[in-house]
């Protein structure tokens, strides 16, 4: 191990973390609102464009999100529709995760039984109502680990960004491995950075799940 | 119209290539496939066992592939091993080795669901039948496991097929460069070929991963 390459480098590495932390995090809060909107344009049944999520759901869950990317990056300017590359990183990881978090969040509304909802509506309670204070609080501590399973998996996924030439970690370590054959440090300084990132948001994770474990009331 | 692209795959041997190129992808992620199915059996037998050092090393075992991406493992054994150990490791196989490490992990965490899922009064119903291990294990336990278990690792395929883009990166010839190499040498005579060749990839892996998804679902509805 050469300490000195490692201290110097250093700076870099951790600049590049923010980036990814940085697009991670926008790319996470735009698929949380998309996937919300996807189940509710579900759950209310709303003609036609329930349709064009369920094709958008099926499109996204079916294709990597590098070639995604690259289509999103390369192909679309073709076109005449431009964006730079970390608009593109966040798109990308939005139009990703959108349909994972519309999964999670239909699995934890699935899971409500039917009998509930028609015992809310029969207390008079309307469809909001339900919604509000029957089916929301259940489906939330159902799907609490399958969004957490999402996050961490989107934080995953932002090493492909470096084929769109982001500056992320998975470049830099390129980069490094590229310029000084430095191969050793290059790789140690990549997996600790992706340590610092996800073993936190992991175990953190798991603490909201076990917090959350309320529902299944009565199963 | 606008022009996009799309008379480039109609040249030559263009589409064929790119064909070419998928089953390389669809090559290297069936391989990984059948490996970690294999071993994540084997892996997840070993997961329900009590013993408290075995807990530990299949516990951090699946840590390890839940928090790394599969991009940094590849590059992990791609370029590492190069450098410590001094193995030369062509990129098809790093890129196996890779995801049977991850698929392993994934595999046994699901054989491991579906056998605890399995309650104990049916283990304990059938030694009250004076039922061996290996007859609860044959009669009881494994029909059961198997119709939770095979959409959830249908699943897995349509994911190990999507992961495979990335090999990509270690200078693996798969379908995606491939598309780049018809783009560069197409860059002159039809400068938009890369909305056209990108589409047919993107659909491409759609048309090879969504009747996996389909045909998982469906079992899974028909089996609850």
């Amino acid at each position: 191990m050469n300490w000195d390459f490692i201290m110097k480098y250093l700076p870099l590495y951790r600049k590049a973390a923010v980036l990814t932390v940085k697009i991670g995090t926008a790319g996470i809060l735009l698929s949380v609102v998309i996937g919300l909107v996807c189940v509710a344009v579900q759950y209310f049944k709303i003609p036609v464009i329930r349709e064009i999520t369920t094709a958008y759901i099926e499109i996204s869950r079916n294709t990597p999100l590098l070639i995604q990317l690259f289509f999103i990056y390369y192909g679309l300017p073709k076109i005449g529709i431009r964006t730079n590359a970390a608009a593109c990183g966040v798109a990308g990881l939005a139009f990703l995760g959108g349909s994972y978090m519309a999964e999670a969040f239909r699995s934890g509304i699935d899971a409500v039984e039917t009998i509930q909802m028609e015992s809310a509506y029969s207390l008079g309670l309307n469809r909001w109502q339900t919604l509000r204070y029957v089916v929301f609080p259940q489906a939330l501590s159902i799907s609490m680990p399958a969004f957490m399973a999402n996050i961490i998996f989107l934080l995953k996924e932002t090493s492909v960004f470096s084929a769109i030439s982001l500056m992320d970690l998975m470049f830099t370590a390129k980069d490094l491995i590229g310029l000084y054959y430095q191969t050793t440090e290059s790789l140690f300084l990549l997996v600790v950075f992706y340590l610092l990132i996800l073993l936190p948001v992991s175990l953190v994770g798991s603490l909201v799940e076990r917090r959350l474990r309320y529902a299944g009331f009565g199963t | 119209m606008p022009d996009l692209g799309l008379e480039v795959l109609l040249k030559g041997k263009n589409m064929a290539r790119i064909l070419g190129g998928l089953g390389v992808a669809l090559r290297i992620s069936l391989l990984s496939v059948m490996i970690s199915i294999f071993a994540g059996i084997l892996m997840g037998m070993l997961m329900t066992w009590k013993n408290p050092i075995s807990r530990a090393l299949t516990r951090c075992y699946l840590e390890v592939v839940r928090i790394m991406p599969q991009m940094v493992l590849l590059f992990l054994v791609y370029f590492g091993t190069t450098r410590i150990f001094g193995w030369n490791l062509s990129g098809e196989l790093s890129a196996v080795i890779v995801f049977s490490f991850w698929g392993t992990a994934e595999m046994g965490d699901l054989v491991r669901g579906a056998l605890i899922s399995i309650p104990v009064h049916q283990y304990e119903s059938a030694a009250a039948l004076g039922m061996t291990s290996g007859q609860i294990y044959r009669y009881i336990v494994l029909p059961q496991t198997v119709r939770r278990l095979i959409p959830l690792s249908i699943n897995l395929i349509t994911r190990m097929i999507k992961t495979t883009s990335l090999v990509l990166m270690i200078g693996v010839v798969e379908v995606l460069k491939v598309a780049q190499q018809i783009i560069e040498a197409n860059r002159m005579n039809s400068p938009n070929a890369a909305f056209g060749v990108y589409l047919t990839v993107f659909l491409l892996y759609f048309i090879a991963c969504w009747p996996i998804s389909m045909l998982a679902g469906a079992l899974e509805k028909r089996w609850r």
